[in-house]
């Protein structure tokens, strides 16, 4: 079964990730040693909390090199996601991993609807990608977040919530979701799973 | 959008479920991780574990049973009770909760919110508000798990929630104790008054007796998640059905 490896950096809720990995059968390793990132079959990013918090973090442990030249399969969930863009507005002006062109921008979408966007939300699919086989358009994923990825070429699949959430996007070997697939029930269990999948 | 959220919550005692009616009396309702379980199985869209005696007793609750509850779950769930610093709200999370919620502890110093709010990101810090009606007001209580400790904290609520969300709170949950476990609805005008002051989240509690109870407080409170125990635990309300109910109704549900 597959193996992977997930980024413990102190800025992300790791056990839930790592549970849910779990029941899908995955050998899950915990690890902030930039070596044993390199080396990783497939890696997820976490992230819960502040950008900037989270990049000063990769900074001071050494990944930001690592992550940017991994060549496997990479997997950014929620701030994990966001990390993978160029700036993000949070706290000012943070540079991110620069991995996907685009500013993180904070959450605006009116209407009287409460931010953070905390709850379940269906994904509208865009385009067919390996990670989202057997997921349903509609499905319902579950998101918390207050700030938003940028909506552009490398968007798979929106979730709406007063304007287009880029919910799983992807540029060439690195993948995010914006929502919880841990925390996602059937279809969140799925995407995992592909991930899994995934030629490494 | 979202879906509007059914949320179970399990008043947790000694590792066992507990109900009481009005915050006295309790019964024993079920082991935690069973009904977790079900409720997941059921569809529920979240759930809430309050360790109730934490609080007045001074203790914190047991990590290595939210841990267990997070290798069950594929659903969000939160964990309260005696939560008092950043370092425990840190240690639940790492142990796989998804948000805790502070009650009593952010009564006692409210800076604790925004220091939670700081390093764990204030989506994860739900604060809790315990409140009764006095004359034509709301105001909040604390230690309400304890029928002895319980007292008024000298506070109105809607002050409370409007600080609470300016600190960094990601949720409030408003916990209507007039209307708690007497199943006659969710108190609307409390909660529509809540809804109307914040811009975050609100979830409504204390009241749920029906599905007609939910799609009111839905319709006319406008809140993102209602929370219930007791129609839950006895069987009184199926979630499936309930949530086949609302979405007949016209509500977002996850089905």
């Amino acid at each position: 079964m597959s193996e992977v490896a997930i980024l413990a950096y102190g800025a992300g809720n790791v056990a839930s990730v790592q549970f849910a990995l779990e029941r899908l059968g995955a050998t899950v390793r915990l690890t902030a040693d930039p070596a044993a990132v390199a080396d990783a079959e497939r890696l997820i990013l976490p992230g819960v909390g502040a950008a900037g918090y989270a990049m000063s973090r990769l900074r001071d442990l050494s990944l930001i090199e690592p992550i940017r030249a991994f060549p496997r399969p990479l997997l950014g969930v929620c701030l994990g996601q966001q990390l993978l863009f160029e700036t993000s507005d949070e706290g000012g002006s943070v540079d991110l991993l620069g991995l996907i062109p685009g500013q993180v921008r904070p959450l605006t979408p009116g209407r009287g609807l409460p931010v953070p966007h905390m709850g379940w939300s269906r994904l509208s699919r865009l385009r067919d990608d390996p990670l989202l086989d057997g997921v349903e358009d509609g499905a319902w994923a579950y998101f918390v977040h207050g700030f938003v990825c940028p909506d552009g070429p490398a968007t798979l699949a929106r979730a709406d919530y007063g304007g287009p959430v880029p919910a799983v996007v992807r540029a060439g070997n690195r993948w995010g979701c914006q929502f919880h697939p841990e925390r996602s029930a059937a279809a969140g269990a799925r995407i995992l799973n592909n991930f899994l999948e995934l030629p490494a | 959008m979202t879906a509007r959220r059914i949320i179970p919550c399990l008043d947790v005692k000694d590792g066992r479920v507990v109900k009481g009616v009005r915050f006295h009396g309790h019964t024993d309702m079920g082991d935690a991780a069973e009904l977790a379980a079900r409720y997941r199985d059921q569809g529920a869209d979240e759930l809430v574990f309050y360790d109730i005696t934490a609080s007045p007793e001074g203790r914190t609750l047991d990590y290595g049973w939210v841990r267990d509850i997070a290798r069950l779950l594929d659903i969000p769930f939160s964990v309260a009770g005696g939560i008092r610093s950043v370092d425990q709200a840190a240690r639940c999370l790492d142990h796989g909760a998804d948000k805790v919620s502070i009650n009593s502890p952010a009564l006692e110093r409210p800076e604790l919110i925004g220091e939670m709010a700081q390093r764990l990101g204030g989506q994860c810090v739900v604060v809790g508000v315990d409140s009764k009606r006095a004359g034509d007001d709301w105001f909040v209580h604390q230690y309400t798990g304890d029928p002895e400790a319980s007292r008024g904290a000298g506070r109105r609520t809607l002050d409370w929630i409007v600080e609470a969300q300016t600190l960094g709170a990601g949720e409030i949950v408003l916990n209507c104790m007039d209307e708690d476990g007497v199943r006659r609805g969710y108190d609307i005008p409390q909660l529509a008054a809540a809804r109307a002051c914040l811009t975050v989240p609100l979830v409504a509690s204390g009241g749920a007796g029906a599905p007609v109870h939910f799609l009111d407080v839905f319709e006319q409170a406008d809140v993102s998640g209602a929370l219930a125990a007791s129609v839950f635990h006895t069987g009184t309300l199926a979630i499936p059905d309930l949530k086949a109910f609302l979405s007949d109704a016209g509500q977002e549900i996850r089905l």
